[in-house]
C-alpha cells in the first residue's frame, strides 16, 4: 500500500462534516500555522516541501507565493482554481465532494501565509452540486470560529466565497478565471503583468489548484522536511491521479510519486489492468492536453529506463519521446481504440472551447478539427497529415494563453507517434470506417539505444 | 514646487533611457515603451505589422499576433532570450534588449501562419469592399501572405447588419481585433456593442440588434482595420483611389472633437469625411459624428490643401511626389552631343496644355486642374 496524505481519511463516514473532520485531526494544521508558525513559517515549510502546482504546469508553489507583490494598503487575494475542465481530469471534484474541510483548511493556511483576507473558490458550472457542499462546510467552519473575523483569537480575518463559473474550459486559465471572477468575459489577459502583481481587481493575487491548496494541510501537519521524503527527486509528495479509459478500476487514486507507470496500470491497488485482458495501445498520462504516448514509450523511456509516475520521468525525452504529468488525468487506451478518432475528439473540444481572442487559436483549432474530420470519415488526403502538422506548429507558442499549446500538442503527438495509423486511414478510407487499425507495432519493444561512441 | 518636480522627472528620464537593438539597429527609448513603438521610432521595414494594436486606444493589442517578434536577448541584466515569440505591441523594452523581427526566419514563418489564419474565414471580396485600397489586411496579406489558401472548407459567414443609420456591420470580414470595442469604451458614453459567442463563432454584435447611436461612435469605422465596419453614407459610392483627399477643418461645436478631418472629394462633391490617419493607419485625433456624417458640403469646411498620401498606397497611384529623377545617361553615351528634337508636339497643338505639369499636381489629376 502506498502512503497517503490527502485521502488517508477519505473513507471515514461523515468526514464531510466538521465534527468528524475535527475529531480525526482536522484543523490541527490550521491551529499550528496560526498559533505557532506564523505566515513566514508556513511559507518556509511550503518552500521546503518542494510542493509543485497540481493544476498541470507543475510550478513550485512556494516560489509562486514568494512572487506576490506586497504594496501597502492594497488587499491581496487567494483564488482557488476549481474550474477543473480538462477532459480526463476529475480529481478535484473528488476532493471537494468528500473532504471539503481539507480544502477549507488549506485555503485558511494559504491565505494566512499570503496575508489575504478574501479568498475565492472559482468552481466550474457543471459541478452544480458541489458549491452547496462547500458552502455548508464554510458555514460550519465559520460557526466554529475558523473563518470570519478574528479567527481563533489570532486577529486574522478571512472570508471564503464560492463563485460558480458558466462552464467554459478557458476560465481554468488563471487570468481568464480572474476576468470571469470580475464579471467580465472570460478572455485570458496578456501577461505581463502577472496576477502576482496585478490580478483580481488589479491587486496582487495567487491562483492555485484545489489539490495544491489541499496539499498544504499535510505539509504543515508533518512539516516540509517530512513531506519531501514522499515521492522521488523534485516530484515530492503524493499526487491524485484520476484514471479512466479502458481499465478495470477507473477512479481517483492517490499515489506516492515513486511508482512506475506499469505498476499504476497493472497493479490491483490502482487501475487493475486493462479491461477484458486486452493489450495496452496508448495512454495520455496527464489530461487531454498532454502528448499521447504509445505503449512502448509509455512504459519505458527512450533511454530504456522504467518510466515512473513523476513529473520528471514522464517528461523524459521532451516531446519527442515523452509527455507530461499534467493535471493527472490518466487516460488509458486499449488495442481497440482509434487514435485518429481520439485526436478528433480532442480537437473538437479545443475548437469548441477556444475563446476566440487571438487569431491562431480561433482559426487554427477549427481548421484542425475539420481536417481531422475528413481523415476520420474517409475523405482525407495524404497531404492533410502534413497540413495538420503545419497548422499545429503555427498555433503552438504563438497564442496569448496556453490553450493554443494545449490544442496543438495532442495533434502533434498523435502524428508524431501514430503517423502510420493516420496514413492507413487515408489509404483505406472504406476499411477505416468498419474496423480499427489495431495495436500494430505500438507495443513492440523499443530498439536498444546505440551504445555511446567511445 | 511643480517646476522642480518636472525637472526631476526629466532628469530621471535622461538617465534612464533604454538602449534597444531591433534587427541590429540601435535605438534609445524611454522605459515603458513597447517593442513595437521602439521599432516605429526606427521606422522602415523593421516595424512589425499591427492589426489590433492602436496607439490611441488603451489596452488594445496582443490579439492578432501579427506583430510577433523574437527577443534574442532579454536585457543587459538578464541576457536570456525569451522562450516564445512575444507580441511586440504589448511587450515593454528592457535595457540592452535585442529583438529580431525581419532578420528571424522563425518570426517570418509565424507571421505567415498568422496571416493565413486571419484570411481563413475572410471572404476576400476586395473587389466589392469599400475598405479596399486602405485595408490593413490587404497590405498585410500582400506583404506576408501566401499566394493561395490551403483551406478547403466552407467559410464562416454572417448576415450584414445595419448598426443604425450610419454604420454597416459586415461581420464576415471581421478579424476580431477588438478595436471598435475599445473605441466605444473609451470615446463614447456607453458601449452598446461587443463580442458575442466564442471561438470562431464569436462576432461583433449589439445586444438584441440595437443601433449604435452616440456622438463618437463613427470612429469605429476609422479604427476598423478591415471592411467590417463601413460608412453607410459612403458605401458603394466610389473607390477611395478615385477620390482626392484634402485636409480640412471646421469649428466643431463639440468640445471633444478636434474638427480636423480629411475630405474625400471628387470635384466639389464631398464623398466622405474621415479623421486624419498617420502612416500606420492610426487616426491623429478622433472626430465626432456630426463632422463625419452630416457635413457633406464643401462649404461646411475650410480646406487646407491636399492630403499627403504614402507613395506606396494605391490612393496615390498615377501621381508621383518626391521622386528623384535618375541621371540621364544619353548625353554621356552620345559623347556629349545633345539629342535632337525631331518633332515638338506643343509647337503643333495646344491639346496637351504644356503649361500644366502633371508631376506638380498633388493627388490624382482631375478636370479641375485643367480649368485654371
Amino acid at each position: 500500500m502506498g502512503r497517503k496524505l490527502l485521502l488517508d481519511k477519505a473513507h471515514i463516514e461523515g468526514i464531510r462534516y466538521y465534527d468528524t473532520y475535527r475529531s480525526n485531526g482536522g484543523y490541527a494544521a490550521a491551529e499550528k500555522a496560526l498559533k505557532t508558525l506564523g505566515p513566514d513559517g508556513v511559507l518556509e515549510e511550503v518552500k521546503k516541501s518542494g510542493l509543485r502546482g497540481r493544476g498541470g504546469a507543475g510550478f513550485p508553489t512556494g516560489l509562486k507565493w514568494s512572487f506576490i507583490a506586497k504594496p501597502e494598503g492594497v488587499p491581496r487575494y487567494l483564488v482557488c482554481n476549481a474550474d477543473e475542465s480538462e477532459p480526463g481530469t476529475f480529481k478535484d471534484r473528488y476532493l471537494m465532494e468528500f473532504i471539503p474541510h481539507l480544502l477549507i483548511e488549506g485555503l485558511l493556511i494559504s491565505s494566512f501565509a499570503l496575508g489575504a483576507n478574501s479568498c475565492y473558490i472559482y468552481i466550474r458550472g457543471e459541478y452544480a452540486w458541489i458549491p452547496d457542499i462547500l458552502e455548508q462546510a464554510i458555514a460550519e467552519a465559520k460557526n466554529k470560529g475558523w473563518l470570519g473575523k478574528n479567527i481563533q483569537g489570532t486577529g486574522f480575518d478571512l472570508e471564503i466565497y464560492v463563485q460558480r463559473g458558466a462552464g467554459a474550459y478557458i476560465c481554468g486559465e488563471e487570468t481568464a478565471l480572474i476576468e470571469s471572477l470580475e464579471g467580465k468575459r472570460g478572455n485570458p489577459r496578456i501577461k505581463p503583468p502577472f496576477p502576482a502583481v496585478k490580478g483580481l481587481w488589479q491587486s496582487p493575487t495567487v491562483v492555485n489548484n484545489v489539490e495544491t491548496l489541499a496539499a498544504v494541510v499535510p505539509i504543515i501537519n508533518i512539516g516540509g522536511d517530512e513531506y519531501i521524503k514522499f515521492g522521488t527527486g523534485k516530484s515530492t509528495g503524493t499526487k491524485l491521479i484520476s484514471a479512466c479509459g479502458n481499465i478495470n478500476k477507473p477512479g481517483v487514486y492517490e499515489i506516492e510519486m515513486n511508482i512506475s507507470v506499469e505498476e499504476f496500470i497493472y497493479s490491483d491497488e490502482y487501475c487493475g489492468g486493462i479491461k477484458n485482458n486486452k493489450r495496452l495501445k496508448a495512454c495520455i498520462p496527464g489530461g487531454s492536453s498532454v502528448p499521447v504516448l504509445p505503449a512502448n514509450l509509455l512504459l519505458k523511456t527512450a533511454k530504456g529506463e522504467t518510466r515512473m509516475m513523476t513529473y520528471e520521468s514522464l517528461a523524459d525525452g521532451g516531446f519527442a519521446t515523452g509527455s507530461m504529468l499534467g493535471s493527472g488525468g490518466f487516460i488509458v487506451m486499449d488495442e481497440d481504440q482509434c487514435i485518429v478518432r481520439n485526436t478528433l475528439t480532442f480537437a473538437r473540444f479545443y475548437h469548441h472551447e477556444s475563446c476566440g481572442q487571438c487569431s491562431p487559436c480561433r482559426e487554427g483549432t477549427g481548421w484542425m478539427k475539420k481536417v481531422l474530420q475528413n481523415i476520420e470519415y474517409g475523405k482525407g488526403k495524404m497531404s492533410d497529415i502534413d497540413l495538420l502538422w503545419d497548422i499545429q506548429r503555427k498555433i503552438e507558442g504563438n497564442t496569448i494563453c496556453p490553450l493554443g499549446d494545449a490544442a496543438a500538442w495532442p495533434v502533434a503527438a498523435a502524428i508524431r507517434h501514430f503517423r502510420d495509423e493516420f496514413e492507413w486511414h487515408v489509404a483505406n478510407p472504406q476499411e477505416s470506417q468498419t474496423r480499427n487499425f489495431g495495436l500494430a507495432h505500438y507495443a513492440d519493444p523499443l530498439p536498444a539505444p546505440a551504445p555511446a561512441a567511445v | 514646487m511643480l517646476p522642480a518636480s518636472t525637472k526631476d522627472i526629466k532628469m530621471a528620464e535622461e538617465i534612464k533611457l533604454f538602449k534597444v537593438k531591433i534587427d541590429n539597429i540601435s535605438v534609445e527609448v524611454e522605459p515603458g515603451t513597447t517593442i513595437l513603438n521602439a521599432a516605429r521610432k526606427i521606422g522602415g521595414e523593421v516595424v512589425p505589422p499591427a492589426m489590433c494594436y492602436y496607439s490611441k486606444l488603451q489596452g488594445s493589442g496582443g490579439k492578432c499576433r501579427t506583430c510577433l517578434v523574437k527577443v534574442s536577448k532579454g536585457s543587459d541584466a538578464d541576457p536570456r532570450p525569451m522562450p516564445k515569440l512575444v507580441a511586440s505591441c504589448r511587450t515593454t523594452v528592457m535595457d540592452g534588449m535585442e529583438v529580431a523581427n525581419i532578420t528571424s526566419p522563425e518570426v517570418l514563418d509565424a507571421r505567415k501562419g498568422v496571416v493565413e489564419f486571419l484570411l481563413l474565414n475572410h471572404p476576400l471580396d476586395c473587389p466589392v469592399c469599400d475598405q479596399a485600397g486602405e485595408c490593413h489586411l490587404q497590405d498585410l496579406s500582400y506583404e506576408h501572405g501566401a499566394d493561395s489558401t490551403r483551406y478547403e472548407f466552407k467559410r464562416r459567414t454572417f448576415d450584414k447588419v445595419d448598426l443604425g443609420d450610419h454604420i454597416k456591420l459586415h461581420m464576415t470580414r471581421c478579424i476580431l481585433c477588438y478595436r471598435c470595442v475599445y473605441t466605444a469604451d473609451q470615446l463614447t458614453e456607453k458601449r452598446e456593442h461587443g463580442i458575442l459567442g466564442r471561438g470562431d463563432a464569436s462576432e461583433i454584435s449589439t445586444y438584441i440588434s440595437q443601433s449604435l447611436d452616440n456622438d463618437f461612435i463613427g470612429n469605429v469605422i476609422d479604427v476598423c482595420p478591415v471592411g467590417a465596419l463601413t460608412d453607410q453614407t459612403f458605401r458603394f459610392k466610389n473607390r477611395v483611389w478615385f477620390l482626392k483627399p484634402v485636409d480640412a477643418h471646421r469649428n466643431c461645436e463639440n468640445p471633444k472633437c478636434c474638427g480636423k478631418t480629411v475630405l474625400w472629394m471628387r470635384g466639389d462633391e464631398v464623398f466622405r469625411v474621415t479623421a486624419r490617419k498617420d502612416k500606420y493607419g492610426e487616426v491623429e485625433a478622433f472626430i465626432c459624428d456630426t463632422c463625419r456624417f452630416d457635413k457633406k458640403e464643401a462649404k461646411d469646411w475650410i480646406i487646407e490643401g491636399p492630403r499627403k498620401i504614402e507613395r506606396n498606397s494605391v490612393i496615390s497611384q498615377g501621381h508621383y511626389v518626391n521622386t528623384v529623377k535618375p541621371k540621364d545617361p544619353l548625353v554621356e553615351v552620345l559623347d556629349g552631343r545633345q539629342p535632337r528634337l525631331v518633332f515638338n508636339i506643343h509647337s503643333e497643338s495646344q491639346v496637351n496644355r504644356p503649361d500644366i505639369d502633371l508631376s506638380q499636381i498633388n493627388g490624382p489629376a482631375h478636370s479641375d486642374d485643367f480649368k485654371k
